[in-house]
């Protein structure tokens, strides 16, 4: 096991509290490998795994000489300005995962980018499944508690699924109510392979804007996008998906639970079913505890005959009868409510390592503790 | 244990119960028949106190306290429980789940107790969801066991249910109205809405009333009321009372 991260590389007692809400395990326990990237220093990157690198973005390009076509390939440079100002960065930073053929992690690799002072931390990340490999990846993003206005994350993900390859990706962000958060992530998967997006945010974010594209465009290839966010006064989430069907048998399921309870919410899905025998399903639920507002924009494309696309949107409050069902066993309203409000947001995820779902679950069950 | 004096009902802006009066004591069960829309799921659900069934005139009394305004789970805690005809559903929360929260009880002592009324395959689905009547109602019977309330409320405990299982809900029945337990020590009391009246070989019942039209017009033994309304309908046993 790699040496454990100490206090003194600077990390407050209270911030690491907020890595482990997270999904980061500053021990590395129960992690095969692990990237820390502190503002834009990479603090350590290592992983145990036979037939998993895990490398710090500009060494892995050094080391790889193939790899400057994985770069910038899926997310162009031009795509819009946060795109722009990582592609002019000198010294790029980030990861780089890769699972050689047919390696399997059962333990996941944590991803940790923490952000400790007000500035933008940018990141570069390339993560490749080659063929019959499974890599599974728990990505933590936090900012510490004091971080003020100013402070700010761009990150580009480009994600390369190989044939009969899987990668799943769960992404838990602990942010601040004065961070600006950018992702633009873009995924391809081959003949047979399987795209896992997870995201997660419980806690306060200034905004947050994201519309991550998977391409299926291998035979029976499958993406699946699921969120579970809450949307707090003061912040803003525009949240997207969107999966491009472009192979016969490729299918999608783009999954949303969206709370708000002072926050706007929007949620945007799109599924292009082009060609036929392709599948998706775009799934939307919402709950308004408090003011805010929670907008679904659900697409779906279907450009030939046998491409067969669904969606189900629904944006409302809890009904009182579901709450007073409750109560007549015995729970007081406020039990009562945070039950069902726990329910609601209790995706299982099929596919996924249990580890990373218990890391998922913690995540809304210390919601929950504090009330949600 | 009830009190229920005078009491109006209205639901939707319409009065649905008028007058209504009731007494139950310790350790008394009875049963309430009447044809459907009589109002009798209405009077269980205002004894339990739900928002959408608004007391416009009456007392409810349990237990000598007056809980005619008191939240549904303050009544729940002070020993009122209740088996609906139609539960709802709730998305994502799971059987297995409410049940750990309602009661505080183990994963594993749930487990045990699910077993008896063949639930423990439930656990982990949305509670209701697709549910079949008879999963229903011992979905509903073990959350009643766990909760072990001293007044059962059971609306139509036996519709929809197989031979089978009715033997084993009506055990359980029994068992939370405490049959095995002497009259004179018994304390649990009930109150069991039945069209079928198959409920009655599991719990000794004292008095009968049959509603109509949101009033109680009839007491009697319930076999007796029972037998009427199978010979003759409601419509004669009810005008029988207007003699
Ligand atoms: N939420 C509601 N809104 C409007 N009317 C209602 C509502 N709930 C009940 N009612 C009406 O009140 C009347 C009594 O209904 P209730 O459910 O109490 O009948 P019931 O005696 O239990 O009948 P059943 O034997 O069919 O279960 C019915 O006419 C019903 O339509
Ligand atoms: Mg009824």
């Amino acid at each position: 096991m790699p040496p454990e991260i100490n206090n003194e590389q600077g990390i407050p007692n209270e911030d690491r509290e907020r890595l482990a809400l997270s999904g980061i395990n500053l021990s590395l326990a129960g992690r095969c490998g692990s990237y820390f990237q502190m503002n834009q220093d990479v603090v350590h990157s290592t992983c145990s795994e036979e037939g998993i690198d895990v490398l710090p973005y500009s060494e892995a390009l050094k080391r790889y000489e193939w790899l400057k076509d994985y770069a910038w390939n899926l997310v162009p440079k031009d795509k819009d300005e946060y795109t722009r100002y990582v592609a002019e960065q000198k010294e790029p930073q980030g990861y780089v995962i890769i699972a050689k053929k047919g390696s399997n992690n059962i333990f996941p690799v944590q991803a940790c980018l923490y952000l400790g002072r007000e500035q933008v931390q940018h990141v570069h990340n390339i993560i490749i499944a080659e063929e019959n490999a499974e890599l599974h990846i728990v990505s933590g993003c936090a900012s510490g508690t004091h971080v003020g206005r100013g402070g700010a994350h761009y990150g580009i993900s480009e994600f390369y699924v190989g044939k009969n390859a899987k990668i799943s990706f769960t992404m838990i962000h602990t942010w601040g109510q004065e961070i600006e958060v950018y992702p633009r992530s873009a995924a391809i998967v081959e003949e047979g392979g399987t795209f896992l997006s997870n995201y997660v945010c419980m806690q306060p974010v200034k905004k947050i804007q994201m519309y991550p594209t998977a391409h299926c465009r291998g035979r029976d290839s499958v993406a699946r996008f699921s969120s579970v966010v809450i949307g707090t006064p003061g912040s803003t989430m525009d949240l997207g998906s969107r999966a491009v069907l472009s192979a016969k048998g490729a299918s999608a399921e783009l999954i949303t639970r969206a709370i708000t309870k002072g926050g706007t919410i929007i949620s945007r899905g799109h599924i292009s079913g082009q060609v036929e025998g392709t599948k998706g399903h775009l799934e939307c639920k919402g709950l308004i505890l408090k003011d805010g507002i929670i907008y679904a924009i659900p697409e779906i494309e279907g450009k030939v005959v046998g491409t067969e696309l669904t969606h189900e949107a629904a944006v409302g409050k809890i009904a009182r009868e579901e709450i007073e069902y409750l109560m007549s066993r015995g729970l007081d309203e406020e039990m009562a409510t945070a039950t069902i409000i726990r329910g609601f947001l209790d995706v299982k995820i099929t596919g996924l390592p249990d580890a990373l779902q218990r890391s998922i679950d913690s995540a809304i069950d210390t919601a929950e503790k504090s009330g949600f | 244990m009830l009190e229920i004096s005078d009491l109006h009902v209205e639901v939707g802006g319409k009065e649905i119960l008028h007058d209504i009066n009731l007494n139950i004591r310790d350790g008394e069960t009875h049963v309430l028949m009447g044809p459907n829309g009589s109002g009798k799921s209405t009077l269980l659900m205002a004894i339990m106190g739900f928002s959408t069934f608004n007391i416009r005139e009456g007392t409810i009394r349990f237990k000598g306290e007056d809980v005619t305004q008191m939240p549904v789970h303050e009544r729940a805690l002070r020993g009122m429980g209740i088996m609906f005809q139609r539960p709802p559903t709730i998305s994502g929360l799971k059987l297995g789940k409410l049940l750990a929260a309602t009661s505080k009880k183990k994963e594993d002592e749930i487990l045990a107790l699910a077993r008896t009324v063949n639930m423990d395959q439930f656990l982990s689905r949305d509670i209701n969801r697709g549910f079949s009547g008879g999963e229903i109602k011992r979905s509903e019977i073990l959350q009643l066991m766990m909760q072990n309330p001293d007044f059962v409320m059971l609306d139509e405990p036996e519709s929809g249910v197989d031979l089978e299982n009715i033997h084993l809900l009506g055990a359980r029945i029994g068992n939370l109205l405490e049959k095995e337990v002497q009259i004179v020590n018994r304390k649990k009391s009930g109150l069991i809405i039945t069209h079928t009246g198959y409920i009655l070989d599991y719990v000794d019942a004292n008095i009968g009333h049959v509603m109509c039209d949101g009033e109680i017009k009839c007491h009697g033994s319930p076999r007796e009321i029972l037998k009427e309304i199978k010979e003759r309908g409601y419509k004669e046993c009810l005008e029988c009372r207007q003699k």
